[in-house]
Formats: C-alpha cells, structure tokens, sequence
C-alpha cells in the first residue's frame, strides 16, 4: 500500500517523480484548454491562421513599403515577417497564458493537489499547437512564392524546444509573482506589443549595426527568430553563432530562475491566488 | 495563517486625507513587495496558529467526523491532508490512496460537454483513464444524465450538474476518502443519495474523513468524531457523545438555561405585580434527542404582589416560525396561586414528539382574559436533534412533529 508522509519541506524530495506520476492530469488539461479554446466561436481553429497571417500583412506593409528595411539576400519580405512573427506569437500566446494561468485555475489548485508546475506548463503546449497549426500558413505562403526550405530545415525542432523553454522560464517566473501581485496581469500586455517591436519580427536582426548584435542578443527571443529564418530560409539569413550562444545561456537563466521561484513558492500558492 | 484588519473606518475623510491614505498604501504595499510579502488590504496583518495541537489517529475502515464552528480550523485540516497546503509544522502519516472532494464540481468547465467533463474530473480527482473508462456507464447511470452526454455542461441545470460531479467522486476506489461539506448542494433527494453512498463507501472498509454542520449527516454516516475549537481538537471519541457536546456548546439554548428573558419582554412591566425571570426547560438534558417526547418547562416568576388566580399561556414555535401548538391553565382549569417573591411554574409536557429542530415560546401571565401582566415572546427554548432515532432521509421536511406511532396497513377494499 502507498504510504505517503506530509510534513513541512516533504514535497521537495520526490518532486520530479511526481510530476511525471501526474503525467495524466497533464495531458488533460492540455486537452481540455485546447477543446476549449475556440468553443463558440463562428471560424474557430481559423483564428490561429488569420491572426498571423493579418499580422504579417501589417507588419510587412510598415516595414518593407513604407521604412524600406531590407530583407535577407532574396527572400520575399512576408516570408521574412512570417519566419519571425510564428514563433513570436507562440512566446507572446506562451508567456500571456502561462503568467495567467495560476490565477485562471485558482479554483482548481485550492481545491485539488498536484504538482503546480503542470498548471503554466500546459499552457505553453496549448500555444505550442496554436503555433503548429499556424505553421500552415508558412506552408501555403512558401508554397505561393515556389520558395522551397534548404537541408537546415531538419534542425527547426531545435528552436522550436528552445523557444519552448524561452517562454516556460519568464512564464513560471511571472506566474508565481502574478499569484501574489497581480499587477502583473498589466505588464504582461505591455511587455508583449512592446516585444513584437524590439524583437527582430518585422525586420531582419541583419540590420542591427555589427557592434550592438550582442547585446541585442540579450533578448533570448533574438536567438530563436534567427534560427527559424536560419533554418526556413536557407543560405539567406546566416546564423550569428555569438548571439545564439547569448541568447541560450539567456533562456537557460531565466529557466532555472522560473523554476527555482515558482518552486520556492508553490506550496503557498492554494493560499495566496 | 493570515487575517487582516481594517481600521476603524472614519465615517468622512476629506478628499486630501483620502490621497494620503492612498499614498502610504502604495508605499507600504511596494515595501511589501520588495521584501517578497503578500499584499493585503486592510491596516495590520495578524498570523495565528489556524491549527495547532491536533493529533489523532484514524484506523482503516473507520468513518471520522470533524465538527466544529466555522473558523475552528476544520478546512484547514482537510487541506493539509490532502495536500493542497504544506503544513508549516507538524506531520500527517497516511497509508493508501487519498482522494479529497473538497468541493463538488471542482473542475467542471462549463464549455465541456458532460462526457468531456467525466474524464476531465476523474483525472483531476486521481483517476486514470483507463479507471474511468471502465466506470463510464455507471458514473451516467447513477448521475441520470445520459441524455446529455454530449451537451456542454453550462446548458445543464444546477440539479445535473451536481449529480454528475457527485456521481464521477463516487466512483472513485480510494483507500482514504476526504469529504467536505458536499451535502450543502443540491435537493434533499439527491442529499439521501450522496449519503446513501458514502455510507456504502464506508461500509467497503475503505476509510472516510467527513466533514459537515448538518449533524444528522455526521451521526448517520460516522461512528466516531473529532471536535475542533479555534484550531485546537477539543474532544474525540464516539459520535453521539461528540455531537452532543458540541451542540451544548454553541447553540445558546442547546444548552439550558435564558439567564435573564429581559431582552424577549413584550412590554415594559413597570409595577406589574409578577414579572417572569426565567424560562427554561428543567430535569433533561438538552438537547433533546428525536423520540424524547417528554420535557418540562419551568419558568421562574418574581412575584412583587401575590396573586390568587393567576394563569399561564405558553406557545411553542419553530424555527421556521410555525405553531407548533399552545397550553394554556386556562384549558385545565387550575388558577395558579402565586406567593410573594420566587416562584417557579412547571409546564409538564408528557407526549409531545417535536421534530429536530430549534424551538421558541411565547409566554404570557394573565389575571383574567382581559388583563396580561407579564409577556415575553420568541424566547429560544430548546433543540430537537436526531442523533440517529431517524435514518431513512433525514433530510426531509421535518415539519413540527415527528410522530412514530404511525402504522401501515394494505387493504383491497380501499374503494368502498
């Protein structure tokens, strides 16, 4: 019979035994948030095509017509805008979701016990399948301008792990303060379009000046958007191997950052959400 | 454990100690935030033991209530033991699987259709797929709701919603059951049915920890119970001894006595020469347990001036404010006669079998028909409890009489 001993700092020691223990309940909120998510809407999943692909129209019109940025060797510019705004909109949808989704289910975490850590990372495979859906847009845009991706397409599920982890680390490290202060729930927002701008998604990151890539680096989003043109557009869009090294070491920070907060405070979440 | 307070709220401020105020909230509320605290709204924070001091154990198969007043700490407990929160001290040992319905419906979503929702709640309360899959049909069965199968669950009435959730908590096999409160939803029919089957979950060996304020639910269901005051466990021991105790003390009139009737006075009874002093029941304990048909209400009279004929009228209410009947000296003809100073009137009430239940009295003194001396109204008298005379649907309108000389009879002649 399972014996099972509560007592103050007790959970700490089986912690990733049970969180793959409660690998079930994850997969249903998984499914159950993606069910959800366009339930009683008229086009439903086509909200995951159009909103990119609007996006993408918009972002092209500013910055390739009317700026007159460059786009890498001969890529079409809305293929540019696309390889970057994708995995863009999967952090923005990750990191909103995931901040959120501690106060979301608070009805659930006062009432149940699980491992907590399940509640935000679901949420980002829930903007993962958003992501992979949106992916067809990509497809029939290619597929419009005969642009065929090279060989490095193979090593696009790296940067898709990695923008995974680039949005699961800043996620549980604000849900776990959105817990407490729900100001956050402001920030959020604001720190998304703020990103959509600063982050190379309009633009190609070839335009920044040679001597800022570094540090333009710094924002672990630089990384992953460089690998996915690196990886969709062929020789067009090289790799800048410092910025990536930059923007990993970034991402793993900001992970061990998360998960060392949110597990710090996860026994006093029923408490405070 | 955090309490807040908020100060003695001023009844005017001026608009610029209003902004003053709300300068020092922010400052405060940022020190707070720097130094990792919570925010609370309110003045000062108070932290207090919500437990403290509780030990006991439960052997396997037992059923065990906690009772106690709200903010004795009872969900707190429940909590802890189900792991929802750490305890800052203290250990809880369980063996076996321990599944907690703290809440019916907890996880229900309202876009999800019924059969969505079942895997959804048996996987948030510790099934596994396959588990539910193979309760599926029983779970639609008792939950009666396989017509809608396949409709979201926030187009289902209230009723439906509840029997599912309830129905999906029922089938889940864990050695130790946590229940809260769960009976406070839902008709009185689908109350006899939840309680229908915990009591079988009990009866299974497996082991239950319940907890409730109906106490007819707690005596039905458990044999033994735990009493919590303001987080400390006060008592523990067999239910009816439990339950009992407990009602003595927090009901005011469970217990005996109305000091002083003062603040039930109909009229002011300046120069009245009696005033009644106190009304309470006397030679039984209260309170009374369902099928006790026989009390006595003594009522104690200051007599300024004696009188020789004076008469007694008493009307007994429930809580619901429903006669429940009126005696009166007049009926037996006995004028009473009063000496001066403390004199005490017996009312002997030998077969009046009142339902659980609070109940009230109207007392009035009267020389003749015309004049009352003395009246008091609503004064709380007693308490009825079924600490398990009834079993079958306790829940029931009770109504103000329970009588159980009640026989049963078929005839085929019925239609002459």
């Amino acid at each position: 019979m399972q014996k099972l001993i509560i007592e103050a700092g007790r959970a700490e020691r089986h912690y990733w035994r049970d969180l793959w223990n409660y690998r079930e309940l994850f997969a249903v909120l998984v499914r159950r948030d993606i069910a959800v998510r366009y339930k009683q809407t008229v086009i439903g999943v086509a909200w995951a095509l159009i909103r990119p692909l609007l996006t993408m129209v918009v972002l092209t019109l500013v910055f390739s017509r009317i700026a007159g940025l460059p786009s890498d060797g001969g890529v079409p510019y809305p293929l540019l805008v696309l390889a970057g705004l994708l995995p863009w909109m999967f952090f923005a949808g990750a990191l909103t979701e995931a901040s959120n989704s501690l106060v979301a289910n608070a009805n659930l975490i006062g009432k149940v016990y699980f491992p907590r850590m399940i509640v935000p990372t679901a949420s980002v495979v829930v903007a993962l399948v958003d992501f992979l859906v949106s992916f067809l847009v990509l497809m029939a845009l290619m597929l419009w301008y005969q642009f065929a991706p090279g060989w490095r397409i193979v090593f696009l599920p790296v940067f898709v792990a990695l923008a995974f982890l680039a949005s699961l680390g800043p996620g549980l490290l604000i849900a776990t303060l959105n817990v407490k202060y729900r100001d956050f729930r402001y920030v959020i927002p604001f720190m998304v379009q703020f990103g959509l701008y600063i982050s190379p998604v309009g633009f190609s990151a070839n335009v920044i000046p040679e001597q800022w890539r570094l540090l333009y680096a710094l924002n672990p989003m630089v990384g992953v958007i460089d690998g996915f043109r690196w990886c969709l557009l062929g020789g067009a869009s090289p790799l800048y191997g410092p910025g990536l090294a930059v923007s990993v070491a970034l991402t793993a920070l900001f992970l061990w950052l998360g998960i060392r907060q949110f597990r710090k405070a996860e026994m006093s979440i029923a408490d405070l959400v | 454990m955090i309490g807040r307070h908020s100060a003695e709220g001023q009844r005017y401020m001026t608009v610029r100690e209003e902004a003053g105020r709300s300068a020092r909230d922010v400052i405060r509320k940022t020190g707070d935030f720097i130094r990792g605290r919570p925010i609370l709204d309110g003045d000062s924070v108070d932290e207090f033991w919500a437990l403290k001091d509780v030990t006991f154990d439960v052997k396997q198969g037992e059923a065990v209530a906690i009772i106690g007043r709200n903010g004795a700490g009872k969900s707190t407990l429940l909590k802890i033991l189900s792991r929802i929160t750490e305890p800052t001290k203290g250990c809880v040992r369980l063996r076996g699987r321990v599944a907690s319905l703290l809440e019916i419906g907890t996880g229900f979503h309202p876009e999800l259709t019924g059969r969505e929702n079942i895997y959804l709640n048996g996987a948030i309360l510790g099934m596994s797929r396959a588990e539910i899959r193979r309760n599926f049909d029983a779970i639609v069965a008792f939950a009666d709701v396989d017509e809608f199968l396949d409709t979201p669950v926030k187009r289902y009435s209230s009723g439906m919603s509840v029997r599912l959730a309830f129905s999906i908590a029922a089938h889940l096999t864990p050695e130790i059951l946590i229940v809260d409160e769960v009976l406070a939803v839902g008709d009185a029919e689908f109350q006899q049915r939840c309680l229908g089957k915990l009591n079988s979950i009990a009866k299974d060996g497996r082991t239950v920890l319940f907890v409730s304020h109906s106490m007819g639910a707690v005596s039905d269901l458990t044999s033994s119970c735990a009493l919590l005051d303001r987080g400390r466990l006060t008592a523990i021991g067999p239910t009816r001894e439990i339950v009992q105790r407990y009602l003595c003390a927090v009901v005011p009139f469970a217990a005996a006595s109305q000091e002083d009737v003062g603040i039930y006075r109909v009229r002011p009874a300046g120069d009245a020469p009696v005033r009644i002093a106190t009304v309470r029941v006397i030679g039984t304990d209260l309170p009374l347990a369902l099928g006790d048909k026989t009390f006595s209400i003594g009522i104690d009279l200051d007599v300024v001036k004696p009188i020789a004929g004076a008469h007694v009228t008493l009307t007994l209410w429930n809580a619901n404010r429903q006669c429940v009947t009126t005696a009166t000296s007049w009926d037996a003809d006995q004028p009473l006669a009063l000496r001066g100073g403390r004199q005490r009137v017996v009312a002997r009430f030998s077969d009046l079998p009142l339902a659980p239940g609070d109940y009230f009295v109207d007392i009035g003194i009267d020389q003749s028909m015309a004049v009352t001396l003395d009246a008091v109204a609503n004064v709380p008298l007693l308490k009825v409890v079924n600490l398990g005379a009834v079993t079958h649907w306790p829940q029931r309108p009770w109504g103000a009489v329970h009588s159980d000389a009640v026989t049963w009879s078929v005839t085929s002649d019925a239609l002459v």
